[in-house]
C-alpha cells in the first residue's frame, strides 16, 4: 500500500513540475537548470537519514561518500545559481 | 510512526512548499534570485530536521557535509561564467553518484529487500550511475579535456543495446532475489557507469544543451528512485520536480533544433563533415572595421546574434561596451538569442547578464523574427548554424526544418568570423553569400574592440 501512496505523490509532483517549469522564460534556463540541479541534491537528506551509527562499516563508508557528493551538489548548485541570478539586471535598475 | 518522525515528515511538506515557490519565482528575472533563496531555505530546513532522526552517526555526517561544503563553495565561486555548462554538468553528476551510493549503502545494510524496493534500488543505482558517468563525459567534452566532436564507431547501437539489455536483465534478476544478489548489484553499478559513457560519447558539442537537460532530468529521477527505496516523500517530490524540469528543457531544446530526442541521442550528428566543395558557393564580401563602423553608425536598430563563438572568444564585455556606445548614438540595441545558442540552455543570456546587458534587451527568437524587416543591422557573433537560411529553404541540408534567427531578412547582416570554416554541423552557411551580408573576419573580441575604438575616436 505504501508503494501506491509514494507513486501517487510521484505522479502528482511530475505534473506540478511540468506546470511550474513551462512558465520559466528561456532567459533563465541556465539558472533554472543549475537551481533544479541543486534541488536534485535532495539525495543528501536521504543519505543523512540512512547514516545510522549501528550500520556496518561498508554501509557507513558508502553513505558518507553519498553525503559528501550530495553536499557538493546542493551547496555548489545553490551558490552558483545565486551568483548567476545576481547578474540579471533590468536597465538602469541595478546599483552600478 | 512516533512523534519525532511525524514532525520530521511535516517539516518535509513545508520544504516541498519552499521548492515549489522557489521554482515558481523563477518565472521572472525580477524574482528569480529570491526564488533560489526560497528553494535553498527549503533545502536547509529539510537537512536540519533530518538530523533529528534517532541513531544517526554524526561524526561521519559532519565529515561528509564539511568536505562537500568546502568543495562546493570553492567550485561555485571560482568558476568563470563561460565555464558554467561544465560546472552544471559536474554538479549534476555528483547528484547522480550520490543516489547510486545511497541505494548501495541501503542495500548493503539491509539486503532482504522486497521485490518492489529492490526494483527501485536497481533504478536508483542504474539512473544514478548513468547520470554520473554521462555527466563526467559531458563535462570532459565541454571543458575540452576530450574532443567535443561526436565519437562514433561501427556497431555502436548494437553495443549500447547490448549494454542496456544486460542492465535491465540483471535488474530483473536482482529484483527477484535481492538477498543473494550482491554480485548482481555490483554488475549493475559497473554496467550503469559504462552505459553513461557509451551513450554520451556519440553526442557532439553543439548537441550538449539537450544532453545536459536530459542528464539533469535523470539526476532528479535517480533521487526519486532513492526516495522510494528509503520511503522518503521529500526525495520523491523534489526529485520529480527536477525530473519534470529536465524533461521540459530537453523538449524545448529538441524543438529548437527540429530534431527528435532519438535523433540527438543516436545519430552521431556532426561526426562527419560534408565534403569540401559542396554546399552553397559564391563570393563573400569582406568588410573592414571602418566599413562596419559606418554601417553601425547609420543604423537605427541593431540586433546582436551571439553564439558559442562569443563564449569561446570571451567577447561578452566588448559586445556590451559596443552596445552601450550604439545606444548613446541613438540606436536601439537588441540581443537576439536562439534557444540552442551555446552549450547549454540559456548559456548566452548568462554571459550577457555577466557583462551587464540588461535582461530587457535580450530577445527570444520568436519575438525578433516577425520584426526582422525593421532591423537595420544584424551582427552575428560566433553563431553559425542557428542563422543558416538553408534551414528554411534547402531540403537537402542536414539542418533543414530547424527554426533559425532569420538575420538574412534584416537590411544588412555583419558576420564576425575567424575564417570561412563551416560550423559545427559541418555545413557551409548560405547566409555568407547573401547580397546583404558582409563578412568581418578576425577574432570576435578583437574585432568588436576595434569597432569600440572606432566609435570612441569619433
Amino acid at each position: 500500500m505504501e508503494a501506491v501512496f509514494l507513486t501517487f505523490v510521484f505522479v502528482l509532483s511530475i505534473f506540478l513540475g511540468f506546470e511550474l517549469i513551462s512558465k520559466v522564460p528561456s532567459t533563465l534556463h541556465t539558472p533554472l537548470m543549475s537551481g533544479a540541479n541543486a534541488i536534485s541534491g535532495i539525495t543528501l537528506v536521504g543519505s543523512l537519514a540512512s547514516l545510522k551509527s549501528d550500520n556496518v562499516t561498508m554501509a557507513v563508508v558508502l553513505a558518507t561518500l553519498a553525503v559528501t557528493f550530495a553536499t557538493i551538489n546542493v551547496v555548489g548548485g545553490y551558490a552558483v545559481t545565486d551568483r548567476m541570478l545576481e547578474m540579471f539586471k533590468k536597465k538602469d535598475g541595478g546599483a552600478k | 510512526m512516533n512523534g519525532a518522525t511525524l514532525l520530521i515528515n511535516f517539516a518535509y511538506i513545508i520544504s516541498a512548499g519552499f521548492f515549489i515557490f522557489g521554482l515558481k519565482m523563477l518565472s521572472s528575472p525580477a524574482t528569480a534570485r529570491r526564488g533560489n533563496m526560497f528553494s535553498s531555505i527549503g533545502m536547509l530546513l529539510a537537512i536540519v530536521v533530518t538530523l533529528f532522526n534517532a541513531g544517526l552517526d554524526y561524526k561521519w555526517i559532519a565529515l561528509g557535509v564539511a568536505v562537500g561544503t568546502v568543495i562546493g563553495l570553492v567550485a561555485a565561486y571560482r568558476v568563470a561564467m563561460t565555464s558554467m555548462p561544465e560546472m552544471v554538468a559536474l554538479f549534476n553528476g555528483f547528484g547522480g553518484i550520490a543516489s547510486l551510493l545511497l541505494a548501495w549503502s541501503e542495500y548493503h545494510q539491509n539486503p532482504a529487500l522486497s521485490a518492489f524496493i529492490a526494483a527501485v534500488a536497481f533504478l536508483s543505482a542504474f539512473i544514478g550511475g548513468i547520470t554520473f558517468s554521462g555527466s563526467m563525459i559531458a563535462f570532459s567534452k565541454l571543458a575540452e579535456i576530450m574532443p567535443s566532436k561526436a565519437i562514433v564507431f561501427k556497431g555502436q547501437h548494437i553495443v549500447n543495446g547490448a549494454i542496456l539489455l544486460a542492465a535491465v536483465s540483471s535488474g530483473l534478476m536482482f529484483a527477484m532475489n535481492p538477498a543473494d544478489g550482491y554480485a548482481l548489484f555490483l554488475v549493475i553499478v559497473v554496467v550503469s557507469l559504462l552505459f553513461g559513457v557509451t551513450s554520451v560519447i556519440p553526442i557532439g558539442g553543439a548537441d550538449m544543451p539537450v544532453v545536459i537537460s536530459l542528464l539533469n532530468s535523470y539526476s532528479g529521477l535517480a533521487a526519486c528512485a532513492a526516495g522510494f527505496v528509503i520511503h522518503n516523500n521529500i526525495l520523491i517530490v523534489a526529485g520529480a520536480l527536477v525530473g519534470a524540469s529536465g524533461i521540459i528543457l530537453t523538449k524545448i531544446m529538441c524543438k529548437a533544433m527540429n530534431r527528435s530526442l532519438a535523433n540527438v541521442l543516436f545519430s552521431g550528428f556532426g561526426a562527419t563533415t560534408q565534403a569540401a566543395g559542396t554546399g552553397p558557393q559564391g563570393e563573400v564580401k569582406p568588410a573592414s572595421a571602418e566599413d562596419v563602423y559606418y554601417i553601425l553608425e547609420a543604423a537605427d536598430t541593431v540586433a546582436f546574434v551571439p553564439g558559442y563563438g562569443l563564449a569561446v572568444a570571451q567577447a561578452q564585455h566588448a559586445v556590451q561596451e559596443l552596445g552601450e556606445l550604439l545606444e548613446k548614438n541613438g540606436t536601439e540595441v537588441l540581443y537576439a538569442i536562439h534557444p540552442v545558442a551555446g552549450r547549454m540552455p540559456g548559456h548566452m543570456n548568462v554571459l550577457l547578464a555577466e557583462a551587464n546587458v540588461p535582461y530587457d534587451q535580450l530577445v527570444e527568437m520568436d519575438d525578433i523574427n516577425p520584426r526582422m524587416e525593421g532591423v537595420d543591422v544584424c551582427v552575428v557573433i560566433g553563431a553559425n548554424d542557428v542563422v543558416n537560411p538553408a534551414a528554411l529553404d534547402d531540403e537537402s541540408s542536414p539542418i533543414y526544418g530547424m527554426p533559425i534567427i532569420e538575420t538574412h531578412r534584416a537590411k544588412t547582416v555583419i558576420v564576425l568570423k575567424r575564417s570561412m570554416n563551416p560550423g559545427f554541423a559541418g555545413i557551409q552557411n548560405a547566409l555568407f553569400f547573401y547580397p546583404n551580408t558582409r563578412m568581418y573576419f578576425g577574432d570576435a573580441k578583437a574585432s568588436i574592440q576595434a569597432l569600440v575604438s572606432e566609435f570612441k575616436s569619433d
